[in-house]
C-alpha cells in the first residue's frame, strides 16, 4: 500500500491523537482513592512476632527488591540479664529464611521487624537536593525514580538505615508502604503475609481503624524517639535495648 | 539627558540580562514537568507512577471469593486468621487467570517449620516443636490438616 500526500495529511492528526493517548496512558489505578482522607502508619506487635521471615519474602516478591537488599527485615535481639546497653543482634539474610536456633537461650531473646518509619519530619526528604523524595499528602515517604540522582544523601540521613541504592537503577529505594496496594484498598504485602498479625497497616485518619483502640489501651513506642522524626511505625512491647 | 551620557553599554548589558532571564523562563516551562509543585517540592505524577505498579499478592478477600470451602474449614481452627497467601505465596496471577495459572503444590515439611520450629526468641505462648523429635521425619500433614491443624481424634487413631 502506498500512502499519497493527501492520505499522509489525513493520517497526521490521527497519529497525534494516538500519541496523546500513549502519553496519557498511565493506568488508572485507584479512582476512588482520595489522598487527603488518609494518613498511613503501621503497628508492629512484638509480642506476636515469630521471626518466620514471611514479611521479608513477601516484600521482596511484591516489590522486586534485589537479593541482599531489604525494604523490610527482621532482627533478633539477645539481651543478657540487665545489660540492655549491649544487646547482641543478628539478622541472617534479613531474616528472609527464618532464624537458626539461638546460640544462647539464657537471658532474653526476641524478634524486631523493621521497615521505613514513614516519619512526618523525615530526615531523608529534608536532605534531597532535587526533590526526588518526599512525604506524600497521605503520609507516605516515597522516592521518584525519575528524579533521583543516586547521590546517597538520603541513605546517610535515615537514622533507621531503611534506604539503599538499587544496584540496577542506581537510585535510592525504600519501603513505599506498598503504595500501589494501599491506594487500591489492599493492605501491604508484609501485613497480608504475616501469619500472626504482628504487623498491621494503620490509617491514622480513619476513626474506625482498630489502631486507635490499640493505641488507647497499650504502651506503644516508636524507634529512636529522641530523633524527633515523628515516626509512624508504632511498636508494642518494644524493649529498651532495641536500637 | 546628561545622566545617561555614555551609558549605552549599560543598556546593552541590561538587554543581555533580560534575554537571559527570558531564555531561563522559556526553558523552565519546557523542562520542569507540569506536575512539579502540585503537592510540594516534587513531581506530583511520581505518586501516580508508584500507585500504578501491579500487585502480586491478591489479598485474602480475593481468594475467599472463590475458595469459600477453605474458608469454612479454616474459620473454627487455629489458622483462622492466617491469610491464604501467608502459606500459598503471591497469587495475583492465579486470581487474574485461575484456569491457566495454578498455584504451586506446597511442601508441608518446609512450610510448617518456618513458623513452628522451636526457637528461644519466639513468644512463649506460640505453639512450637523441635521438628526432628516431633514427627520423626514424617510430613506434618500426615496428622495435621494445615487449614485446621488440631488433630482430629478419629483420624489420629483416638489420640489427641
Amino acid at each position: 500500500m502506498t500512502i499519497s500526500r493527501r492520505h499522509m495529511l489525513l493520517l497526521l492528526p490521527a497519529a497525534a491523537v494516538a500519541w496523546k493517548h500513549v502519553l496519557a496512558g498511565t493506568p488508572e489505578s485507584s479512582p476512588n482513592y482520595t489522598m487527603s482522607q488518609h494518613w498511613w502508619g503501621m503497628l508492629i506487635d512484638l509480642t506476636k512476632c515469630i521471626g518466620c521471615g514471611n514479611c521479608v519474602r513477601a516484600c521482596q516478591s511484591e516489590n522486586d527488591v534485589p537479593d541482599g537488599y531489604f525494604r523490610t527485615w527482621v532482627e533478633r535481639y539477645h539481651v543478657t540479664d540487665y545489660d540492655i546497653e549491649n544487646p547482641h543482634v543478628d539478622s541472617p539474610d534479613g531474616g528472609k529464611k527464618g532464624f537458626p536456633p539461638a546460640k544462647d537461650e539464657s537471658g532474653k531473646n526476641f524478634f524486631v521487624p523493621k521497615l521505613c518509619n514513614h516519619c512526618v519530619e523525615s530526615p531523608c526528604t529534608q536532605v534531597c537536593p532535587v526533590g526526588a523524595t518526599f512525604v506524600s499528602p497521605d503520609g507516605v515517604v516515597l522516592v521518584d525514580k525519575k528524579y533521583c540522582l543516586g547521590c546517597r544523601y538520603c541513605v546517610q540521613a535515615c537514622p533507621y538505615g531503611c534506604r539503599f541504592i538499587n544496584p540496577k537503577t542506581e537510585t535510592a529505594e525504600k519501603c513505599t508502604l506498598c503504595y500501589h496496594r494501599i491506594t487500591k484498598g489492599l493492605t501491604t504485602a508484609c501485613c497480608e503475609s504475616c501469619p500472626t498479625g504482628a504487623r498491621q497497616l494503620a490509617d491514622l485518619k480513619n476513626p474506625s481503624d482498630p489502631i486507635h483502640e490499640f493505641l488507647k489501651t497499650h504502651s506503644v513506642q516508636v524507634l529512636k524517639p529522641y530523633m524527633a522524626t515523628h515516626a509512624k511505625v508504632f511498636y508494642n512491647g518494644l524493649d529498651g535495648s532495641v536500637r | 539627558m546628561k545622566a545617561f551620557k555614555d551609558s549605552g553599554h549599560l543598556f546593552r548589558l541590561l538587554a543581555v540580562g533580560a534575554a537571559g532571564i527570558l531564555l531561563f523562563l522559556v526553558m523552565r516551562t519546557f523542562l520542569v514537568p507540569k506536575s512539579f509543585g502540585e503537592f510540594g517540592h516534587y513531581r506530583g505524577d511520581a505518586i501516580s507512577d508508584l500507585a500504578a505498579r501491579p500487585v502480586s499478592f491478591a489479598g485474602h478477600e480475593t481468594c475467599e471469593g472463590c475458595h469459600s470451602d477453605v474458608l469454612d474449614k479454616k474459620k473454627d481452627g487455629k489458622h483462622a486468621h492466617v491469610n491464604c497467601e501467608a502459606c500459598h505465596g503471591p497469587q495475583a496471577k492465579h486470581a487474574d487467570d485461575p484456569a491457566t495459572v495454578q498455584p504451586p503444590k506446597l511442601d508441608t515439611a518446609v512450610l510448617c517449620v518456618r513458623c513452628h520450629e522451636a526457637n528461644a526468641a519466639k513468644p512463649k505462648n506460640f505453639p512450637q516443636v523441635a521438628s526432628a523429635d516431633h514427627s520423626s521425619g514424617m510430613p506434618c500433614d500426615t496428622c495435621h490438616q494445615p487449614h485446621s491443624p488440631v488433630i482430629d481424634s478419629s483420624a489420629a487413631g483416638g489420640t489427641k
